[in-house]
C-alpha cells in the first residue's frame, strides 16, 4: 500500500538579493517526497494561489499543488492542521525553519501536538518504510547521522543536508493545476504586537584583557601559547605509548 | 602571596648605607636578628639563617646584609585567585538554562546563556536563581565558576543519547514543579533548538528564537532568514544565539544540586538505532570531529592512510607533506590552508609551525607523535608521545583493531542475550 506523504512549502528568500524563490529545505522536502512517493506526493501551500514561487515547486514535476487561500496576516497552522486531519497522511515533511517572516522553525512541533504525531527533526533521509514503522537519518553536527525507527504517521523537518532538489522547468511549472481550497481566516494576533526592521549587523566580540596591573596587562599582551601543561611520554615503550593514546581516544570517545 | 615584588626602596637604601644610623637595626631585621646566650656568646639559630630561594633551595646571604637585593620578599607558587561567591538562599524565582553539554561540558554557546540569565536576574531584581539543566552525562567541573547557582541534573537511562521525548517530559514536569520565570536555550544544532522547540509546543508558549539581544523588556530576535530583526516583548521561552550576552567571570556561585521528583515517562515513539558510519573522509575536514594529520616525520605513507582508516579519522596533513606531493592541497591544515575545529588531532611528525597552529586554534585536545621533544607541537599538546611514527602508529593500529573485534563479540553478546 502506498504511504501518503504529505510535503508542506512556503516562499523562500534568497541570500543576496532578497527576492522570492523556492526554499532551499522546502524544496528538499518536496525532492525526498517525490522520491518517497513519486507524483502522489501531495503538496500544501498556506496561502494565495497567484504567487508565482509556487510555480517552481510545480515545476520539479508535480501535477498539482494544494493551495489554501488565505490572507498573509492568517495564521497558517490552523488551515495546514485541519487538512492533515482531514488528508489521513502518513508523513509530513517540512523545512526546518522557513525563509521568511518569523522563521521560527515552529510550525512542525505545533502540528504534531495538536495531532499527536512524533516529529524528528533535522532529517537527512528517509530510508525505509515497512509495517508501519520508518528509518529515518538525522543529520548531526560534524556531518554525523544517526538513525532512528519511527512509527507512522509522524512529521518530519528536513535538513540542509538531504538531498539537493533538482531543477525546476519552467513550462510544467506552468502548466501545473492550483488546487484552492478555502483556508483559514484567523489572525496571527501576537504578532500584531511586534516591530520589525532591516537586521542590523551583530557587534563583534571584542577580546578585553581584563587586568588589574600593568604586569598582568604586559603578560595577556606578549603570552605565547600557553605551554608545558601536556603530558609528555619520554621513555616508555611504543606499546605503552600507543596504548596511552588510544585510551584518550576511547575518553574522548572519538572511537566507538 | 602574590608574584609581584614589594620593595621598599628606604629600607633597600638603609642596608646599602652603611653609615646610616639604622643601618644595624634593618640588616639585623633582614637577619633575623642578634641573639646573645645567658653567657653573653652570640647565638645562631641555624634554620633561620637563609632563606629558601625560588627553585626550593636553601640559600645563605654571606654579604651580612650589605647587599641591596630584597630577600625572601618572592614567593615561589603564583596563588589562584579566589573569586567572590555569589549566594542565593531561598530563591523566589528561577531562570532555567538548559544546557548544551557537548561531550558531558558545557559550551561557550552555553557559558554566554548563563550570564544572560544572571543578567536578566539583575533587571528584573527579586530573589533570582539561575538553574543549569542537564541530562544525560556530565563532565563539566567547573559549573561554580560559569554562573550555575542550582544544578538540576536529569539521569537515568530514559535520557541517555538521544531522547528529545523524555527529554521534554522531564522538563514539563520541572515546569510544574518550580516556579520558573524564563526557559533559556542555546539556539543550536547540539539538541537546543528541539528541545527547545518541543517544549514550547508542549507548553503552548510563542517562543523567541535566534534571539540575541534580550533584557528584561524586550527581546529582538531574527527573522526571514536573519534578514529581519523583530523586536517583541520578551516572551517565557527563549531560544538564543551565540555571544548574546557575556559569560561570568568574576564570581563564584554554588551549584548546588537540587533534584526533581518523580520522574515518569512514557516509551518513547522514536527508538534511536545509534549513530551511523560515516566516510571520515567525506566530511568537510572544518567541521570534521577527529582528525589524524600528517607532516614530515612520515614515511610509510600507505601505513598512514591505514591508521586513518582503522581510527575512522578524517585525514589532515602539514604543507610539507602536500608540497611534497603525498597528500591533496584541499587536505592542508594551517593558515593556507583549512582552520579545523576538531575535538581530537593527532599530530603525527608535524613539528608546529607558526602558520600549521593556527589553523588548530580551536582544537580541543591535541595529541602530538614525534621525535623531538623540544618542538612547539609537544608545548601545545595535551599528550605527547616522543617516538618513531611508523611504530607508534602500528602500535596504535593493533590496539584499534582489536578493541574492534571485541566490541563486535560484545555486541552480538548482547544480541544472543536479549534474543
Ligand atoms: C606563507 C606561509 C604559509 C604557510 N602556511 C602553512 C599552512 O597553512 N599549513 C602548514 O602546515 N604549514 C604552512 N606553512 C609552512 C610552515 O611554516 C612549516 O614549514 C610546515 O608547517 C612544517 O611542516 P611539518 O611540521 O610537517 O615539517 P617539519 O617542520 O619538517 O617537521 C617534521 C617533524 O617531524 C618529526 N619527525 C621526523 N621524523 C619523524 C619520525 N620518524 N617519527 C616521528 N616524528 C618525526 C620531526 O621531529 C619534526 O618535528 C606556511 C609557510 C609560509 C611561509
Amino acid at each position: 500500500m502506498p504511504h501518503k506523504v504529505i510535503s508542506l512549502i512556503s516562499v523562500g528568500r534568497h541570500p543576496q538579493s532578497g527576492r522570492s524563490r523556492r526554499a532551499d529545505q522546502d524544496s528538499r522536502a518536496v525532492e525526498l517526497g517525490l522520491k518517497l512517493a513519486g507524483t502522489d506526493l501531495d503538496v500544501v501551500h498556506a496561502g494565495s494561489s497567484q504567487e508565482p514561487v509556487l510555480r517552481q515547486y510545480a515545476g520539479m514535476g508535480l501535477p498539482k499543488v494544494t493551495v489554501l487561500e488565505q490572507d498573509e496576516s492568517a495564521d497558517a497552522l490552523v488551515s495546514i492542521a485541519d487538512y492533515l486531519k482531514s488528508e489521513k497522511a502518513d508523513i509530513v515533511l517540512t523545512g526546518v525553519r522557513a525563509e521568511s517572516g518569523e522563521s521560527s522553525g515552529m510550525t512542525p512541533y505545533i502540528l504534531s501536538e495538536q495531532l499527536g504525531w512524533p516529529i524528528v527533526a533535522r532529517v537527512a533521509d528517509i530510508v525505509d518504510i515497512k509495517e508501519g514503522e520508518a528509518q529515518v537519518l538525522l543529520a548531526l553536527p560534524r556531518g554525523q547521522r544517526r538513525q532512528v525507527t519511527v512509527k507512522l504517521p509522524f512529521i518530519a523537518s528536513i535538513d540542509n543536508a538531504a538531498e539537493a532538489a533538482r531543477q525546476s522547468a519552467f513550462g510544467p511549472g506552468l502548466r501545473a493545476k492550483m488546487d484552492s481550497q478555502k483556508g483559514s481566516t484567523v489572525e496571527d494576533s501576537v504578532r500584531v504586537d511586534w516591530s520589525e526592521a532591516p537586521a542590523k549587523a551583530r557587534p563583534k566580540r571584542l577580546k578585553i584583557v581584563k587586568a588589574k596591573t600593568a604586569a598582568d596587562r604586559f603578560k595577556a599582551a606578549t603570552a605565547k601559547p600557553q605551554g608545558g601543561s601536556g603530558k609528555v611520554m619520554k621513555n616508555e615503550s611504543a606499546q605503552e605509548q600507543a596504548q596511552a593514546i588510544f585510551d584518550l581516544l576511547i575518553e574522548e570517545k572519538v572511537i566507538r | 602571596m602574590s608574584d609581584i615584588i614589594r620593595r621598599d626602596p628606604r629600607a633597600e637604601w638603609i642596608i646599602r648605607n652603611r653609615l646610616h644610623p639604622l643601618h644595624d637595626q634593618y640588616a639585623n631585621q633582614e637577619e633575623g636578628g642578634e641573639v646573645r646566650g645567658p653567657s653573653g656568646l652570640l647565638r645562631k639559630f641555624p634554620h633561620k639563617v637563609g632563606f629558601i630561594g625560588p627553585n626550593g633551595i636553601k640559600r645563605i646571604d654571606r654579604l651580612k646584609g650589605n647587599s641591596s637585593a630584597p630577600k625572601g620578599k618572592r614567593s615561589s607558587a603564583a596563588q589562584e585567585v579566589q573569586l567572590p561567591l555569589h549566594k542565593v538562599d531561598s530563591p523566589e524565582y528561577y531562570i532555567m538554562v538548559v544546557a548544551d553539554l557537548v561531550g558531558g561540558r558545557l559550551t561557550g554557546h552555553d557559558k554566554d546563556i548563563l550570564g544572560l540569565a544572571h543578567k536578566l536576574i539583575a533587571e528584573q531584581g527579586g530573589n533570582g536563581a539561575v538553574v543549569a539543566v542537564c541530562f544525560g552525562e556530565v563532565k563539566e567541573e567547573h559549573f561554580d565558576t560559569a554562573g550555575v547557582d542550582r544544578l538540576l541534573h536529569i539521569d537515568g537511562e530514559a535520557f541517555e543519547g538521544y531522547s528529545p521525548e523524555a527529554r521534554v517530559q522531564a522538563l514539563a514536569q520541572v515546569e510544574a514543579q518550580y516556579p520558573v520565570k524564563h526557559w533559556l536555550f542555546p539556539d543550536s544544532i547540539h539538541g537546543g533548538c528541539d528541545l527547545a522547540s518541543r517544549l514550547a509546543a508542549r507548553l503552548g508558549e510563542r517562543p523567541a528564537t535566534q534571539a540575541w539581544q534580550v533584557n528584561a523588556e524586550q527581546t529582538v530576535s531574527r527573522g526571514a532568514s536573519a534578514s529581519l530583526d523583530i523586536t517583541r516583548k520578551t516572551p517565557k521561552i527563549l531560544m538564543l544565539l551565540e555571544e548574546c550576552a557575556d559569560a561570568i567571570d568574576e564570581t563564584r556561585h554554588e551549584a548546588t544540586p537540587i533534584t526533581l521528583d518523580g520522574v515518569s515517562v512514557s516509551a518513547p515513539t522514536i527508538q534511536d538505532q545509534g549513530l551511523m558510519d560515516v566516510d571520515p573522509n567525506a566530511i568537510p575536514m572544518a567541521e570534521a570531529e577527529f582528525i589524524l594529520s600528517a607532516g614530515n616525520g612520515i614515511h610509510n605513507w600507505d601505513q598512514f592512510h591505514d591508521a586513518a582508516k582503522v581510527l575512522g579519522a578524517t585525514e589532515g596533513a602539514s604543507r610539507v607533506a602536500v608540497d611534497d606531493g603525498f597528500m591533496p592541497r584541499s587536505r592542508q591544515v594551517g593558515a593556507t590552508g583549512t582552520w579545523v575545529t576538531a575535538r581530537v588531532y593527532i599530530a603525527v611528525g608535524i613539528s608546529g609551525a607558526i602558520q600549521h597552529m593556527q589553523g588548530i586554534g580551536q582544537v580541543d585536545k591535541v595529541v602530538a607523535i614525534n621525535t623531538d621533544a623540544g618542538c612547539d607541537m609537544v608545548k601545545r599538546a595535551a599528550l605527547s608521545v616522543i617516538g618513531d611514527s611508523e611504530e607508534i602508529l602500528s602500535e596504535l593500529m593493533k590496539l584499534a583493531a582489536e578493541h574492534k573485534n571485541t566490541s563486535v563479540s560484545d555486541q552480538a553478546e548482547e544480541d544472543s542475550h536479549a534474543a
